[in-house]
């Protein structure tokens, strides 16, 4: 008893005919289809150069175009040759030019003649799966496929939208059930003469002949009807990409193929000479007798596809640069954004930084240069501190900054003085932590010996920048996470406040041992007071009490490990 | 995008291709060795003037990639270059004087070339400074990527321009003929670039680097562009039409995934940054070919006086390819 090869070959045929010689010297008969595309001397060369082996054959030619009848047909045709020239043939394996035997021929041999009466092929119905490619899984069977996906696509889609609008629908025969799964398969003699020589089968190839792309449906559908024993997987390890074309292996892929204990693989590169040297010696590919295990492949290529689907979130490069909307996710990790409190306790970042262990930006939108951690000049990925540089393109700058710190949490100060072309950017990234203290910006103002006309048209200039700042954040496209707190409730009872921005960053919930120290407010009432007076009515802070001036609540005297809560 | 406006950009792609066949009038064929090139051979194409020094590395990077034919149009050497590429077995060489600016900076020159020599051929367009880096390079030669390109149905492949420097002064490591630049200049600023998209060519226009960083501080909008396309399946209808910074039709700038995932992508390790750099510079000041009226040269001459250092606390030492993958500077995209 021997395992039929049956070969489906149309370019790199010098591989084919090293893969076909190592088939056959472990005493599989093998009959070969060659595309009738290939030109006639070629064909005769490569008829002729495997002319030394008895048991290997040539089938019938037929023009195979990707996702027509002639891959069925020429399938159909070389089977019937297997089938009537070798009686011993108990298995008829399906295999391609590009096809690899990763484990000796024999084990192959052995496993199948332990399982006389399964039939391995990959075999589900398309409303279970998800596996097609293009929007065509089930109108693959019910519609009409008459012209060339590849060659005429316009024909082609014009021609399926023809057919939708006027609910066109194909009859399935009677008593099939439309089956997909990957063309490569390995059949029992039994189940596939009982395919061919149905007297159905007249009826069986008229239609399949005009489904779209049968080679992944025909036998699918027919083994259903004819096996007694399906086990629906593909013994060829043959990964496919989210365009639906299969993944090649190269040189590098050596170690990864050896360990997948799979018997076959495809599809190959021509001109990867290690593998094919590799596991065409049989000395050496001695593997294990375990099952097939292809997992580890199966995680490196659909990382691929998720990498060309998905993406680095927070990453913008030459090659992925998404449309508003498509970043899944502006930045890559989260980050916080503290607005006001610099202004309102001295030395908030010192602080912040021992509290939290983060790293501590202070002002990095300006106006001024950027005032990275540490008063550094540049940071990770040699970014400048430079507002020039920043503020040429101020949301790369908020990108980069947390595309470069990755895996380290960053927090930074922003406030109504701030390059502002970023806000919205950060209102909008799921990201973003911004805790704001609104009105905190009057703290300076407040201290500055300025002239009071310009403090007042600061002032105003202010909260009108911040104010559309928290219209921004509290929009319905902000997917920021946000706390806004005005600045005379912050005042009254900062520590809950801390307490919940500090829990925002890191989750371990710690009690506050610490707290920074505000600065003396003393006459801020009626600073406010005077701004109102001169007809500018700053809102922001909300609703200050005056008498904040005469016992403003100094966190300094609760010294406290745990927040007070009033 | 309006009718009119694919007019325009047609109109403008003849224009350049009418300017690249009249432009062929001023290169003198030395010697055209392209009988000898294969159907599935992978060409080069490049533009230099005086590159003796780097020529012999250059070649031997790119022959062990697995270019098949080189194209040079030499720009008036008169240090040897045009003599030693002429002795090469696997090199085609033009000879030319006209001017660099007039030629659009060589562009004109090259799309005439690569119109009559690599239709149908993956071409790789670079400069003799620059060096190739694509996903797997290291285990994969430069075809198994153009098979894979051709299988994926893509006909353009970025790689962006990466400016590596020395540390310490340019001028203390002298380079030598055959020696690997990178074993001088080997390392680079990995995440200070910026990106913007050209909606009229449909292209990525990146700036940041080093020269960003230390040539143009002050005007960062006036900074070299880094987006490059030079590896292109390439059709007699395709014109490059700034450097290899952008190219018609339009299609072909598209090497960027708009929808969040990553395509594949490489970079061009540009070794620009070598002792020779500053006499270098001086000469092409002089000359006053370049972009822009040589606005990055007359930038680099003001700062070389002060000999700056281009290397910084940050910068990245190369090593190799899935470092920069790792970085984001390049991707595999789904090539796995």
């Amino acid at each position: 008893m021997s395992v039929g090869i049956v070969m489906l070959v149309h370019t790199a045929l010098d591989r084919a005919e090293q893969v076909a010689r190592h088939w056959s010297a472990a005493g599989c008969p093998i009959v070969i289809h060659c595309d009738r595309r290939v030109p006639r001397k070629v064909f005769d060369a490569f008829r002729a150069s495997l002319g030394d082996i008895a048991t290997i054959h040539f089938s019938k030619r037929h023009r195979c175009e990707w996702g027509t009848w002639g891959i069925v047909a020429a399938t159909q045709d070389a089977c019937e040759v297997m089938l009537s020239r070798y009686a011993d043939a108990r298995h008829v394996y399906l295999a391609s030019g590009s096809c690899l035997p990763l484990r000796p021929v024999q084990e192959l041999v052995d496993y199948l003649a332990a399982r006389p009466q399964t039939d391995f092929i990959e075999s589900a119905t398309t409303a279970d799966v998800p596996w097609t490619v293009g929007g065509l899984d089930e109108e693959r069977f019910t519609l009409r496929f008459p012209f060339s996906w590849k060659k005429h696509r316009k024909a082609f889609d014009w021609y399926v939208a023809v057919q939708r609008r006027t609910r066109f629908r194909r009859a399935i025969p009677n008593g099939l059930v439309p089956h997909m799964g990957s063309q490569w398969w390995c059949l029992t003699r039994g189940t596939l003469s009982a395919i061919l020589n149905d007297s159905m089968r007249p009826t069986f190839d008229r239609y399949f002949s005009k489904v779209w792309i049968p080679d992944e449906s025909y036998f699918q559908s027919l083994a259903r009807i004819y096996s007694g024993h399906i086990e629906s997987r593909s013994l060829t390890l043959s990964k496919f990409d989210f365009q639906g074309k299969p993944h090649i292996f190269y040189d590098d892929h050596l170690q990864l193929l050896r360990r997948s204990d799979c018997f076959v693989a495809r599809k190959i590169w021509p001109q990867a000479s290690r593998l094919y040297r590799a596991f065409l010696t049989d000395a050496e590919a001695a593997m294990k007798r375990t099952e097939p295990n292809p997992g580890k492949i199966d995680r490196i290529f659909s990382k691929a596809v998720e990498r060309r689907t998905r993406g680095r979130p927070g990453l913008y490069m030459q090659s992925r640069y998404p449309n508003e909307g498509w970043e899944n996710g502006l930045t890559g990790a989260k980050y916080s954004v503290f607005q006001g409190f610099t202004e309102l306790f001295e030395d908030f970042e010192g602080w912040l930084a021992r509290t939290t262990g983060c790293r501590v930006h202070g002002h990095l939108f300006g106006p001024e240069d950027a005032q990275f951690a540490g008063g550094q000049e540049v940071i990770n990925g040699a970014l400048m501190a430079s507002a020039r540089l920043r503020d040429h393109n101020a949301r790369d700058f908020l990108t980069n900054v947390i595309w470069n710190t990755r895996g380290e949490r960053q927090c930074f100060q922003y406030g109504p003085r701030a390059n502002q072309s970023v806000a919205w950017d950060m209102a909008k990234d799921s990201n973003a932590q911004i805790a704001v203290i609104s009105g905190a910006w009057a703290v300076p103002l407040f201290q500055s010996q300025r002239n009071f006309i310009e403090i007042r048209r600061e002032a105003a200039r202010l909260q009108k920048i911040e104010s559309e700042f928290i219209n921004a954040l509290r929009s319905p496209y902000s997917k920021g996470h946000f706390r806004i707190w005005s600045m005379a409730d912050f005042v009254e009872a900062p520590m809950e406040p801390l307490q919940s921005a500090i829990e925002d960053i890191s989750l371990h919930g710690r009690r506050l041992t610490e707290v920074p120290k505000m600065v003396d407010l003393t006459g801020f009432s009626q600073f406010l007071q005077d701004l109102k007076n001169q007809g500018m009515h700053p809102y922001l802070m909300g609703d200050f009490p005056a008498l904040a001036e005469e016992a403003p609540v100094s966190v300094e005297q609760v010294r406290k490990p745990y927040p007070i809560h009033k | 995008m309006g009718f009119s406006q694919r007019y325009q950009l047609r109109a403008e792609r003849r224009r350049g291709l009418f300017r690249a066949f009249r432009k062929q009038r001023e290169l003198r064929c030395i010697v055209d060795r392209s009988a000898k090139i294969r159907p599935r051979d992978i060409l080069l194409f490049s533009t230099l003037r005086n590159e003796q020094l780097r020529l012999p590395y250059f070649l031997e990077y790119y022959r062990d990639l697995g270019v098949n034919h080189f194209f040079f149009v030499d720009n008036g050497s008169d240090d040897g270059s045009g003599e030693y590429l002429t002795a090469q077995s696997d090199c085609s060489v033009w000879h030319t004087t006209a001017s660099y600016k007039k030629s659009r900076f060589g562009v004109d020159w090259l799309n005439g070339l690569q119109g009559r020599y690599a239709h149908g051929h993956w071409t790789l367009v670079v400069d003799p400074d620059e060096f190739f880096i694509y996903p797997f390079c290291d285990t994969r030669p430069l075809n198994a990527l153009t098979d894979w390109l051709d299988a994926s149905s893509i006909r353009s492949f970025s790689a962006m321009l990466l400016d590596m420097y020395p540390k310490g002064p340019l001028v203390a490591q002298p380079y030598r003929p055959g020696q690997n630049p990178l074993d001088i200049a080997s390392w680079f600023d990995s995440g200070n670039y910026t990106v913007q998209r050209n909606w009229k060519y449909g292209n990525l226009w990146i700036q940041g680097g080093p020269r960003t960083r230390v040539f143009f501080a002050d005007r960062p909008h006036m900074a070299p562009a880094l987006n490059k396309i030079p590896l292109v399946r390439w059709d007699r209808s395709y014109a490059y039409i700034s450097s290899t910074h952008m190219l018609l039709p339009r299609g072909l700038n598209l090497v960027f995934d708009e929808w969040g995932g990553e395509k594949a992508s490489g970079i061009l390790l540009h070794t620009k940054f070598l002792n020779t750099f500053g006499e270098k510079a001086e000469e092409e000041l002089a000359r006053g070919q370049h972009y822009g009226g040589s606005r990055e040269y007359k930038a680099y001459h003001a700062q070389m006086k002060a000999d700056p250092e281009l290397w910084c606390k940050w910068s990245e030492k190369y090593i190799n390819w899935r470092q920069l993958e790792i970085l984001g500077l390049m991707s595999k995209g789904n090539w796995a």
